[in-house]
């Protein structure tokens, strides 16, 4: 059976739009509420990223860190995250979840141990911000041969040399940054300029689904929208955190927010 | 896992950049792959180009000020009533600490690259004082990130920077020490690399940053090797060097000379802060046996928990207030080349107040650490034992900790 990853990729270019990929930290607020948000944004998005918090974030933004504080204060563990994993899948079992995050949590989890537990509670992807190729190497072919897609970052700065060879080896998903920036930077960067490396990139394997991320909002989305996925992270983060602040519900607030994403890429 | 004799040990890294397979690397996002490795290929160019070679001792020559004093502490020595103590006076370098010759060869590179800012790193202050004193010098602009809580303890080189035109960004993040710093110090050149150079402030961080301030701080032992034949017409038979151990860059700078002697005749003790004698946290991660994890890219033993979450630390000495350790210190230990031990806040208070009792010599807090095991030591060894201890800092950065943990006295003297 191919991955559900590659399935939403598919789906979405039937319906001639982007497929929508959100982020949002696991435990955060708390292990529930992490939960409940999945819950009430999966039918707007087709990927979900469920990030895993790690307290020394060296590629994060203000917003992601403060989700990931939070959910660290509230106590969130690995197992933990695969529990929601695991809750989640109950509902919606072929909807795509990449788990992302930071390398020293796999490492002390084990290498082999983390895996087996994604594989269990039906993770189909990973992305991990620090570790990047050739170093990620052979633990790439360990999810590969999980079944589990480890997505490759590609970024402004990743030479042609680099960006092919990186293109060869990768699995059917990759992840292009924007710009020059943590995640949740303003977009410094024009959208035609972003979108001219991408398809710069693309073109090296165009049978590789390449989503583009970081910078994007409510107000960029749309102008982006020819790319095979956009990821909305930080502004999630963001809205979390303000609701929390006026004691609103997050889960409604951030469920609205997806639909509305959905909504300017249909 | 065995150290090479004959081979620098910044160079005995493997393609991938870890120390004995396993310690250092680089653990980074996409984005620095590209300027680490340019900072690479040039650094690896210019340590073997001997014109960038006599710019840099240039510098170190009429600006830092080499050498440092190597002095005889000779009232603290017929105190202890064991081996000599002697002390290599880093702390006499231009700015008062060993960071000046990291922060100086950071500037030289960044001018070479055509980077016009630099950011930088600092937990006491040191780094950050002199990354800004360089920076001044050689014309770049200059950023320096340094946690909130670091920035009310050490105000004297907050002082410095500021005066020196560098802006300092707090950092309220985590436990607001110098892991964040250096954590959003890291973010920040994610955003810039394009225009700006990063100084890591020791030897931690990705492998490049560990080797070019190893490179750097290299220049003590080249300076102790020439004050010991000077002194004793060779190396001593029985020679023991003494260092506090933060981040790692004063301690395998005073080693890096002495790699390749038998460790019975020159031992290797790097002294780690065991902070407050009744708080369970510490920033000693070789000596309390803390796992290897990834910590700023590289890994390294580090003080963690069993999720691979980093742990707050706790010492008075805002320079060794670090979970993790440079690899190199890490390889250090496990080929047993050195051996790591940690003083407590207490200890080295105790230390600082011995040593500005007896000698015309105020170490920094962080230096304090390496002499209370120093003089605990020296009591029971031969009198022809040279005992030298690195007072790599002084102590004016830390008069409003000693004057409040010790009364005004301790604050003013000498």
């Amino acid at each position: 059976m191919p991955n559900p990853i590659s399935i939403a990729f598919k789906k979405a270019k039937q319906e001639n739009r982007p497929a929508l990929l959100t982020y949002t930290v696991a435990g955060d607020s708390t292990k529930q509420q992490s939960l409940n948000i999945l819950k009430s944004i999966y039918k707007n998005a087709d990927i979900l990223e469920v990030g895993f918090p790690h307290n020394t974030p060296v590629a994060d933004g203000s917003q992601i860190q403060t989700s990931a504080y939070r959910a660290i204060k509230n106590g969130i563990k690995l197992n933990d995250i695969f529990k929601i994993v695991k809750d989640f899948k109950k509902l919606a079992k072929d909807k795509p979840i990449i788990l992302m995050g930071y390398y020293n949590m796999i490492f002390q989890f084990g290498e082999n141990n983390f895996l087996n537990k994604c594989k269990a509670s039906g993770v189909n992807g990973l992305i991990v911000v620090d570790l990047p190729w050739p170093e990620n190497k052979v633990f790439a072919k360990k999810c590969k041969r999980k079944s589990i897609y480890f997505i490759q970052l590609l970024s402004p700065t990743t030479t042609s040399k680099r960006l092919k060879k990186i293109i060869n080896n990768s699995h059917s998903m990759n992840y292009f940054i924007s710009m020059l920036s943590t995640t949740g930077g303003k977009l410094k960067v024009s959208p035609n300029e972003i979108l001219k490396k991408y398809k710069k990139i693309k073109k090296l394997n165009p049978k590789k689904d390449i989503v583009i991320g970081f910078g994007i909002t409510e107000k960029t989305i749309k102008k982006l929208k020819s790319a095979d996925g956009l990821v909305v992270g930080s502004a999630i983060c963001k809205e979390i955190t303000r609701s929390l602040k006026s004691g609103q519900n997050p889960v409604t607030n951030v469920g609205r927010l997806v639909k509305k994403l959905k909504n300017k890429i249909k | 896992m065995k150290l090479k004799k004959g081979i620098p040990l910044i160079d005995q890294g493997n393609k991938l950049g870890f120390w004995g397979g396993k310690f250092g690397g680089n653990f980074v996002p996409e984005t620095l792959k590209k300027p680490i490795e340019d900072l690479e290929i040039l650094f690896n160019k210019l340590k073997k180009d001997e014109k960038f070679i006599k710019e840099r001792d240039k510098h170190f020559k009429n600006w830092i000020g080499t050498p440092t004093r190597f002095i005889k502490l000779e009232n603290l020595t017929k105190h202890v009533g064991g081996a000599q103590i002697w002390s290599k006076v880093v702390s006499d370098a231009n700015g008062g600490a060993h960071k000046i010759y990291n922060a100086t060869v950071h500037c030289l590179l960044a001018k070479r690259s055509g980077k016009k800012i630099i950011c930088g790193d600092t937990g006491a202050g040191y780094a950050g004082k002199m990354l800004s004193m360089a920076a001044k010098k050689f014309g770049l602009k200059c950023k320096i990130f340094m946690g909130a809580k670091d920035i009310a303890r050490q105000q004297p080189n907050v002082k410095a920077i500021k005066k020196n035109g560098a802006e300092i960004v707090p950092v309220y993040s985590g436990s607001q020490t110098l892991v964040d710093a250096v954590s959003e110090c890291m973010r920040f050149w994610v955003a810039n690399c394009d225009t700006t150079a990063m100084c890591v402030g020791s030897t931690v961080g990705p492998a490049v940053f560990v080797r070019i301030c190893g490179w750097s701080t290299s220049q003590i032992s080249r300076e102790l090797k020439v004050q010991l034949i000077e002194e004793f017409g060779s190396i001593p038979k029985k020679l023991k060097l003494y260092n506090c151990v933060g981040g790692g860059s004063s301690s395998f700078g005073f080693w890096n000379e002495f790699m390749d002697l038998n460790k019975k005749q020159c031992e290797f003790v790097g002294v780690e802060a065991g902070g407050p004698a009744k708080s369970k946290k510490h920033a000693a991660p070789l000596t309390y046996g803390s796992k290897i994890g990834i910590l700023h890219g590289a890994a390294q033993y580090v003080n963690q928990n069993s999720d691979g979450q980093i742990e707050e630390t706790e010492s008075i000495s805002a320079g060794l207030d670090y979970p993790g350790i440079s690899p190199l210190h890490c390889f250090l230990k496990d080929t047993k080349r050195a051996r790591y031990t940690a003083a407590s806040d207490e200890e080295a208070l105790s230390a600082y107040k011995l040593v500005t009792k007896f000698e015309n010599l105020r170490p920094s807090l962080e230096p304090s650490h390496a002499f209370f095991v120093a003089i605990k030591e020296a009591k029971r060894l031969s009198k022809d034992t040279i005992v030298v201890v690195n007072s790599c800092g002084d102590a004016y950065k830390d008069r409003g900790i000693l004057e409040k943990r010790l009364g005004k006295k301790y604050a003013k003297s000498n």
